[in-house]
């Protein structure tokens, strides 16, 4: 059973400058009393009062300005982090994405970094060598795959990336944004196995600034502002509240035809 | 409308839009089920679910020796190169310094070196563990201890080449060490090599466990104290002149009489740790009290190793 609770989580950064981090503060402190009025490390409340509920079928997007707190919450929904106050109970295989290029080495061949990636990802060895083909056919990298990573250019990193990422069975799936620096026959490729990846996994939160990719993977939404849940519901709603109009007419029409008719609004954002 | 509670907060508290047709629940300070971040019992899960992850660690920690010797034609053969260089060398200077016998000496200095290069790589990458897998840690909801198996394993792999320079130089002396001899002139007469030798597997074993607990122990305080890794190694270049390793401890046992300066050095923990190891390697007297010692710091160290994980697990990914 997959699911996520989150129940009056709180996310605080200590912000330990050279002095507070090193030993000497507190040794001095011990000795010579205490030194200067900055005793307390200060902090960074990056997340107040998450209480959220995911469960298996979920597709949920992040939205919100930079700094809002979406990938910290991602964090938080991942694992990462255990709250500072309030509680997460997290049941399921996790898959972040956060950073296309995270457990990447420019040193070795692009086959092995797919082994790699995968392993990160929570796959096995002999999962991962079954998808080396499929994988290595999707990237179109052909002979370079034999390559070391740091001959490819930006481009090519990132479609072996995608196709690494996009090729696993996830329970959670957690994507921040930047999934960009493709060209665009190469996205439309993309965009049909992350489809496939979505419907695939169990739940997925997905961090996203682009309306398209929302709308063609999400159903519901959540608004963070200034490290709080500001609003919680369809994906619609939510975006017409947070852009201050409704976002599927600004949408071209061929990306309207693609994501099929425009979402009823849905009310109350429950899906079962 | 299913049955599921969904509380929404605004960030003035007030009901954003969406409310109207929910329920709510003013939110609940009870917490979730399940054990609490603070606890044994996820302290022992982080251990258990990370040795699960042996693909892995075991194939990071071989990536990292890879990576250091990529694209250099003999590779991680510099490592067993290096090695047999350094103790040729430490062998030829104590005979010139203390009119010992190269045959002798240079297998218990070999071995020294080796047991010496494990645990202060344990101790100084130990306490870097968790600051250097930074990227790793804030990208992934992996147990802490899959990093510290990483560190660890890739210092058993590091071991593992050295010990050939062991082989190699047992193959070569085996002559002068397969009956009871003298490391140094008028020293102890050690028995030489025997069936004892089986011991080194166990005492092996030891020691890996006590890298464990030093490598999460000192990788928490350091990741939260940026000023232990210099410490430490400052300290490891000290301690390694205090050990018996390019000097023999025989040195303090002349002519059947024991030196003070023996009781100093039962003091020294990692007199105990190489020489647990180094005795049965080498064919020399074992004693029980380097065991004793040796299993003590493993109890003491988990315990100490496990309160850390239980209280600061969790906040390792805060302060990386």
């Amino acid at each position: 059973m997959v699911s996520i609770e989150v129940r009056d989580a709180a996310v605080d950064f200590p912000i330990f400058d050279a002095k507070s981090r090193s030993l000497k503060k507190l040794v001095l402190g011990k000795v010579g009393g205490k030194i200067g009025t900055d005793s307390k490390v200060p902090i960074i409340e990056a997340l107040r009062d998450i209480t959220v509920s995911f469960k298996q079928g979920d597709r949920v997007g992040l939205v919100g300005h930079n700094g809002a707190g979406k990938s910290t919450l991602l964090r938080l929904l991942a694992g990462i982090y255990e709250p500072t106050r309030g509680s997460a109970r997290i049941e399921g295989k996790v898959a972040p994405v956060f950073d296309l290029g995270v457990g990447m080495d420019p040193e070795i061949s692009g086959y092995e970094n797919i082994i790699i990636r995968g392993l990160y990802l929570g796959m096995t060895r002999k999962q991962m060598e079954e998808r080396v083909d499929e994988i290595a056919e999707f990237t179109e990298l052909g002979d370079y795959l034999s390559m070391p990573l740091r001959t490819y250019s930006t481009g090519m990193r990132v479609r072996l990336a995608l196709g690494v990422v996009t090729s696993i069975d996830p329970e959670i799936l957690l994507l921040d944004e930047g999934i960009g620096a493709v060209d665009a026959a190469f996205l439309e490729k993309a965009r049909d196995r992350l489809t496939d990846l979505v419907k695939r996994s169990g739940m997925l939160i997905f961090a996203s600034h682009s309306d398209e990719f929302l709308f063609e993977l999400c159903n519901t939404a959540i608004w963070m502002d200034e490290g709080r849940i500001r609003m919680q519901g369809g994906l619609r709603e939510v975006l017409t509240a947070y852009k201050g109009r409704d976002p599927l007419e600004t949408l071209p029409p061929e990306v309207l035809d693609r994501i099929g008719e425009a979402p009823a609004l849905s009310g109350n954002g429950e899906h079962a | 409308m299913t049955a599921r509670r969904r509380v929404v907060r605004t960030a003035a508290g007030t009901l954003s839009p969406v409310q109207a047709t929910s329920t709510i629940d003013a939110p609940t300070a009870a917490p979730l089920p399940g054990p609490p971040p603070r606890s044994w019992a996820r302290a022992v899960a982080d251990i258990r679910d990370g040795l699960r992850e042996r693909e892995l660690w075991s194939h990071l920690g071989w990536q990292d020796i890879k990576q250091r010797y990529r694209r250099s034609v003999i590779g991680p053969l510099w490592i067993t190169i290096s090695m047999a260089v350094t103790a040729l060398a430490l062998g030829i200077l104590n005979a010139a310094l203390f009119g010992t016998q190269i045959a002798t000496v240079l297998p218990s200095i070999t071995v020294g070196l080796i047991v010496w290069s494990f645990v202060s790589g344990c101790i100084m990458d130990g306490a870097d563990t968790f600051i250097v897998n930074e990227g790793l840690i804030k990208h992934l909801p992996a147990p802490l201890m899959v990093y510290v198996l990483r560190t660890v394993w890739r210092q058993i792999l590091l071991f593992a080449h050295n010990l050939v320079v062991y082989v190699l130089v047992c193959g070569i002396f085996i002559w002068a060490i397969d009956k009871p001899y003298h490391v140094i002139p008028n020293g102890i007469t050690q028995p030489g090599l025997n069936w004892g030798i089986v011991l080194a597997i166990p005492a092996f074993a030891l020691i890996v466990l006590n890298a464990g607990w030093v490598t999460v122990l000192f990788g928490i305080a350091a990741t939260r104290f940026r000023d232990i890794p210099p410490v430490v190694q400052s300290f490891m270049t000290l301690i390694f002149y205090m050990t018996p390793i390019m000097w023999q401890a025989d040195l303090l046992y002349t002519n059947g009489r024991t030196s003070s300066m023996a009781h100093l050095l039962a003091l020294n923990p990692f007199y105990h740790v190489v020489e647990i190891i180094k005795a049965p390697l080498v064919g020399l007297q074992q004693s029980w009290t380097h065991w004793v010692v040796v299993g003590g710091f493993t109890i003491v160290g988990w315990a100490l190793a496990l309160l850390a994980l239980r209280n600061y697990r969790a906040r390792v990914s805060y302060w990386v």
